[in-house]
């Protein structure tokens, strides 16, 4: 079992708070909206060969919340200078979710900040059809489940979500919600000119989605696919939002493929 | 002390059923909409509230809710406008306007100070931060709610008292122009009261602004600790607190006997009561309730809290799924469960005869200088509903005031709220009396 840490970084005038584990070159992952899920079997299976640095997002519980970070689009310049002062870019780049829309606007501003984009289930662009799930008219344990396809089925979940949450938990979902809530209220989810500003970027990307995602449809994976020049597309059949934790064999196959291409 | 009436104007004709396979009120599709019994509703309660004047109450209050059948008040400054022009004595408070949710302060101001001006300076305006549903309602950041109360308060204030025209570049509101040409009658500006439930930050923020805080029909012993929290924050700005800093609102029906004032009463349980005015995802959207409270209620997830009851919240936190549902049980369930919220005192039923000393005990422990009677909700008539506005006019009303007098209740126009010093060093004085709370068996 990899020895992962949790560090401080000082940057982009913050001292923000990362998870860093494994070993080999970097690769950065944006979680998704309810916060960093814990260690994964993937996670486990790619710090064999990469070392992983995950930001745990401002605002979220354990890096402060910067307040002039109102938008998606503030917090992909938040990362960028983060970034560029660590002098990490180019980097190679998983996104999950509203992780995936982090990633996009700051490749929109700069397609060289990442030599390979893996954008799972991402929101960021409204899809021409079907909707992104309204996540804040649930309850915290009904958005929960709506993220995989067969909660019960699925063992990795329930390290994220077993039923019952302990008040510290209860408290780091709401956190995750309250910060997601403050700066992707409204436009919801997305950014109405992300799609016009990915036009023309040739960033090697690759698009992941699972066949049974309640949370982002179909329409968002087109959508980015539509304007990013190249981009492909991997299906996980029978998955839903967390294709990693639900099919974390074939999720690791088409990542790791598209990293080593 | 001041009397006052209010009523939310609930919808009327929607079947309980249908509120209780919804959960909550909040949700309940609006393809049950009867606009002849709405406009019929919508007249009544407009002369039921000239009616209170009539009788003698001091004030009619008027508040605001969004998409939810427990109250028509869609949009409040339409009835209080109607009213200014209606009513000829009495003061028009309104419990209040949901700043966050509206969005758009300047137009507040305007609309509020031609209230004041049609009524000759009779409007109190409250400010409320909008229960969660409003949000959604509204498409209110939840996350900002408290940030936008604080900005567009502030905004009113300068838009009705600083000459213009002039800018404004705020971090939420935006107005290159502001030079309003309807100024409120009263000056500075009319008195502004604040109801509330249980938010500290709210209190504290009133205590701030020397501000009345209207309690909501909140637990009485609770209510005290909210008033010393009030207080304690009073006397760091050097004041003391006391009854005109506080007013109270409970939910109240009178009647010739007990049998009809307690069948009547069961209509506050309709469709679930306040307890179901919307479903926890919408009481409690992300972001609405500061990190405190939500540590708060992480840990203590019991009892009712913003109108959503234990057993919800629990379910939310664990996960427990909805059982099939017998809504004849559940509405013999709710009625049940209103004599415990009676020995709470915070539903008062009965005859004009017990009543008095119920309201008296209250009097006795909150000492307010405001008390505000909250009329009856579901499906009543509008018979039944006036013969309780009279019979508490008419034969509680005067021994309440009687005994406000005997124990030097103050209302905010007596006493400006703020305006009794306290010096340096010295303590300040209690402002409410807990000792009956354990005769009455309360905490």
């Amino acid at each position: 079992m990899t020895n992962w840490t949790l560090e401080t970084v000082k940057a982009a005038g913050a001292e923000l708070a990362m998870i860093k584990g494994g070993s080999g070159k970097p690769l950065l992952i944006f979680h998704d909206e309810l916060g960093f899920p814990g260690w994964m079997t993937w996670n486990e299976s790619f710090a064999h060969e990469r070392t992983l640095l995950i930001p745990l997002q401002p605002g979220f519980g354990k890096t402060s919340r910067i307040d002039w970070i109102m938008n998606y689009r503030d917090l992909g310049g938040f990362y960028s200078q983060v970034l560029h002062e660590m002098r990490l870019d180019p980097v190679d780049v998983i996104g999950f979710s509203a992780g995936g829309f982090i990633a996009a606007e700051m490749v929109a501003a700069d397609p060289k900040i990442f030599s390979h984009m893996v954008l799972v289930a991402p929101m960021g662009i409204k899809p021409a059809q079907g909707e992104i799930m309204d996540m804040f008219a649930l309850t915290i344990r009904h958005h929960l489940r709506a993220t995989v396809a067969d909660p019960e089925g699925t063992p990795e979940f329930a390290k994220i979500y077993g039923g019952q949450m302990t008040p510290e938990q209860f408290e780091a979902f709401e956190d995750a919600r309250s910060e997601t809530a403050r700066i992707g209220w409204e436009p919801y989810m997305h950014d109405p000119s992300l799609p016009y500003l990915l036009r023309g970027v040739k960033t090697p990307t690759l698009l992941v989605w699972g066949t049974r995602d309640g949370v982002v449809p179909r329409g968002c994976v087109e959508a980015y696919k539509n304007v990013l020049t190249g981009a492909v597309v991997a299906q996980i059949e029978g998955a839903g939002h967390r294709p990693e934790i639900e099919n974390s064999v074939e999720f690791e196959r088409v990542v790791r493929n598209f990293l080593a291409a | 002390m001041k009397i006052g009436y209010f009523t939310e104007r609930p919808y009327r004709w929607l079947p309980e059923e249908e509120i209780l396979k919804n959960h909550a009120f909040f949700a309940v599709s609006n393809r049950f909409y009867d606009r002849d019994k709405a406009a019929d509703d919508y007249n009544y309660y407009l002369d039921e509230n000239c009616y209170a004047e009539e009788l003698g109450f001091d004030l009619v209050a008027l508040n605001e809710h969004h998409g939810n059948p427990f109250c028509m008040g869609s949009v409040m400054n339409v009835e209080a406008a109607i009213l200014a022009k209606m009513t000829k004595r009495v003061k028009i408070v309104l419990i209040g306007n949901p700043l966050p949710v509206i969005k758009h302060p300047l137009r507040m101001a305007e609309e509020l100070a031609e209230i004041d001006l049609i009524s000759r300076g009779r409007l109190i305006t409250g400010w409320v931060r909008g229960a969660g549903s409003e949000q959604f309602f509204n498409n209110a950041n939840p996350a900002y709610n408290r940030e936008m109360f604080n900005e567009a308060h502030d905004f009113i204030v300068q838009a009705w008292t600083r000459p213009g025209p002039w800018r404004y570049e705020g971090k939420h509101f935006h107005y290159r122009h502001v030079n309003p040409w309807a100024l409120p009658y009263q000056k500075p500006h009319p008195p502004m009261w604040i109801p509330g439930v249980i938010s500290p930050e709210t209190v504290k923020w009133c205590a701030e602004h020397r501000y009345p805080y209207i309690g909501l029909g909140t637990m009485l012993g609770p209510t005290c600790d909210l008033w010393d929290y009030y207080a304690d924050e009073a006397a760091k700005q050097g004041y003391q607190a006391s009854s005109e800093n506080f007013g109270y609102l409970i939910p109240t029906v009178v009647a010739e006997t007990e049998d009809k004032a307690n069948a009547i009463a069961e209509n506050f349980v309709y469709g679930g009561g306040q307890n179901a005015f919307s479903a926890p995802e919408y009481t409690m959207p992300p972001g609405y309730n500061s990190k405190a409270a939500i540590r708060a209620l992480a840990k203590q997830p019991t009892g009712s809290w913003l109108g959503v009851s234990g057993e919800k919240m629990a379910q939310q936190m664990h996960g427990r799924e909805a059982e099939s549902v017998d809504y004849k049980e559940v509405h013999r369930k709710l009625v049940a469960g209103l004599d415990k919220v009676k020995r709470n005192y915070q539903v008062i039923a009965g005859t004009p005869k017990t009543v008095i000393p119920k309201i008296k005990a209250i009097l006795n422990i909150l000492r307010p200088g405001v008390f505000i009677m909250f009329s009856v909700q579901g499906p009543v008539s509008n018979e039944d509903r006036m013969a309780s506005m009279r019979l508490f006019a008419q034969e509680v009303m005067p021994a309440l005031h009687e005994h406000a007098k005997a124990i030097d209740l103050r209302d905010p126009f007596q006493r400006t709220p703020g305006s009794v010093a306290l010096s340096a060093g010295v303590s300040r004085a209690p402002v409410s009396d807990r000792s009956p709370l354990k005769e009455l068996g309360l905490r």
